[in-house]
């Protein structure tokens, strides 16, 4: 039996050993626990009512779950300067703003710059490839005399259109389009006297849902998580974000309600990445930096 | 390079020959065959040029003057500079936290990622996607590292103290994250905690798209353990992903600080986990010294860039 059993592993895995195989689970095993856990801490916190919270020695597990905490959080937010419903609607607004143009304008671009021969292309290319290699606090300085000059300080503006810019975004849609939208195909298109703005829109966009998925993704992840902007004064235009790091910050009192929050905080963007998980794999499998 | 495209293109029925003309004039009649293309990008671009490529380059400019936002710049030439290294203690802490905090968080975040992409590979498709989750999920989950203050709150019902003080380890609670003692271990931690993130997934993709004929000709070859096939076969194919991945460890590494921020305050106490961007913050959020702050800001786009391209070279070799 167990020769049979040995003689079935080495017909379908190559190159692998017992021993080699032990290990590699018992690393993933750890350090899957060093991921995991803390979040799973922030889950039992959250559902943890009063008494074990402060809880001499503390425990980690939570024995009587409850959604006190959450409740709490919501009578907290009602009680804010600002309503708390207009922090969420300004994250979810700047967010579905910011993500959607630049899809739009990235993945037009990234059409562009693949498909059709103009001169200048691989220079601009170069340029993105370039801006990626460095942090976006970098330029947040200057930006501020950028958006000073143009009046959008304490605007929307000021966060929505810096995200139609992001480079991320145009760098895997452009290197997704190169690698799984035949030329053949557009070449045809381009012969039955189709205009390159509705191959774009019409044949190519639909070739290329992972990629756009993806970029939606990432782009809605950055802006979701975005929480104080120095460009932005009023607390009316503030984020959800930053109403959460506030209530954190509030200290011991309100530590069961601060745990709710997180817990709100981070079950978004896990979510959209369950949902989105096996595009976005697909995507980042052409995102390759080709020398 | 363009020369090199355009003798590429044949598609269109030119009456008069490529080979006739001058590299101007077939430039100049290829962008105006091809404008649309210029009318496709310009809305991107127009973007892009205005928050990002133009912020680097008036930073560069400001860096040289002594701009306060109200008074008129003068020009300082090198006086900044000169001042940053001479004159400004607490900025070379921060170069010295932010090499540390990018050797830790760059280098061993990348093998990290590599390292445990290659182990979830082997994994069955379903279990995969799970333990790909687990992984990554607190890279994008906002200010989930927050937990991290609760576990090591400076008080007797964190865990950390908790269950030290219950085992009779330590007397008193141990003020984690103001002690300058355990600030940059339990930063490095966190930090690493939350890196695997974009370059994680890039190599979990990559290792998905190797072809599994590749392994077995290379077994019929003679390699003859996992570690040779990773070596001789998988990373010689993904070659293009870890450039990638590089560049996205590098770039996060570099302006790592919001975590520290948020975990120890701004500044850190005793100012032992300082960076340049919380420097580039004081400077430029704080003080409003804009030119001072965009010689900072310059720095550090140099030392970004400087390493990206000296990774990338090193990259190039892999596998020849």
């Amino acid at each position: 039996m167990a020769k049979k059993f040995k003689f079935k592993i080495k017909a379908h895995r190559l190159n692998r050993s017992a021993g080699g195989d032990i290990g590699i689970n018992v690393l993933l095993f750890v350090f899957g626990a060093f991921m995991f856990l803390p979040m799973f801490y922030a889950f039992c916190q959250a559902l943890k009512p009063l008494d074990e919270l402060w809880m001499f020695p503390p425990r980690f597990f939570v024995r009587n779950p409850t959604f006190k905490n959450f409740s709490d959080l919501f009578r907290l937010m009602s009680t804010s300067y600002v309503p708390f419903s207009r922090y969420i609607f300004n994250t979810a607004f700047v967010s579905i703003a910011g993500t959607f143009g630049h899809l739009f304008l990235a993945s037009m671009a990234a059409y562009s710059l693949t498909k059709i021969n103009f001169p200048g292309r691989h220079t601009m290319f170069k340029m993105i490839q370039l801006s990626l290699m460095f942090h976006a606090t970098v330029t947040a300085i200057t930006n501020y005399i950028t958006m000073s000059a143009l009046g959008w300080v304490d605007t929307y503006w000021s966060l929505i259109i810096p995200a139609f810019g992001s480079t991320l975004g145009l760098y895997l849609m452009r290197q997704f389009m190169d690698s799984s939208v035949p030329d053949s195909v557009l070449e045809s298109a381009r012969l039955d006297g189709a205009r390159e703005i509705s191959i774009y829109w019409k044949i190519v966009m639909p070739m290329v849902k992972p990629a756009w998925l993806t970029l939606i993704v990432y782009s809605f992840q950055g802006l979701w998580n975005s929480g104080t902007s120095i460009y932005i004064y009023s607390e009316e235009l503030k984020t959800f974000n930053y109403a959460i790091q506030q209530i954190l910050a509030g200290g011991i009192v309100r530590s069961g309600a601060s745990a709710a929050a997180t817990v709100i905080m981070m079950l978004v963007p896990i979510l959209v990445f369950v949902v989105s998980q096996s595009n976005i794999i697909e995507t980042m499998a052409s995102s390759g930096l080709k020398d | 390079m363009s020369a090199k495209t355009a003798t590429a293109e044949t598609k269109q029925a030119a009456p008069k020959m490529r080979k006739d003309m001058t590299k101007w004039e077939w430039t100049r009649r290829q962008m105006v065959v091809n404008k649309v293309g210029y009318l496709m990008v310009a809305p991107y671009f127009l973007v892009f040029l205005t928050f990002t490529v133009a912020p680097v380059i008036l930073s560069l400019l400001l860096s040289f003057t002594s701009f306060n936002m109200l008074e008129p710049p003068k020009i300082l030439f090198f006086e900044n500079y000169v001042r940053l290294f001479l004159d400004d203690d607490i900025f070379l802490i921060a170069i010295k936290n932010t090499f540390i905090f990018a050797v830790m968080t760059g280098p061993v975040s990348y093998l990290l990622c590599l390292m445990f992409a290659w182990f979830i590979n082997e994994l069955t498709p379903k279990i995969r996607s799970l333990v790909t989750l687990i992984f990554y999920a607190p890279s994008i989950s906002g200010q989930v590292y927050l937990i991290w203050t609760v576990m090591f709150s400076s008080d007797s019902y964190g865990y950390a103290n908790g269950i030290l003080m219950d085992l009779g380890i330590i007397n008193s609670p141990i003020l984690w994250f103001q002690d300058t003692d355990y600030i940059m271990p339990l930063v490095i931690i966190v930090a690493l905690w939350t890196s695997l993130g974009t370059s994680f997934l890039s190599f979990i993709a990559g290792f998905q798209v190797v072809d599994k004929s590749y392994y077995e000709a290379a077994a019929v070859d003679g390699i003859r353990n996992r570690w040779q096939e990773l070596w001789y076969v998988t990373l010689p194919v993904m070659k293009n992903q870890m450039m990638f991945a590089a560049i996205m460890s590098i770039t996060g590494s570099f302006g790592f600080g919001g975590v520290v921020t948020a975990l120890c305050g701004f500044p850190s106490p005793d100012y032992c986990a300082w960076t340049l961007m919380h420097h580039l913050e004081d400077y430029g959020g704080a003080r409003w010294e804009v030119g001072y702050a965009s010689a900072i800001a310059t720095l550090l786009f140099l030392m970004m860039i400087g390493a990206n391209m000296l990774v990338n070279r090193m990259l190039a070799k892999v596998g020849k």
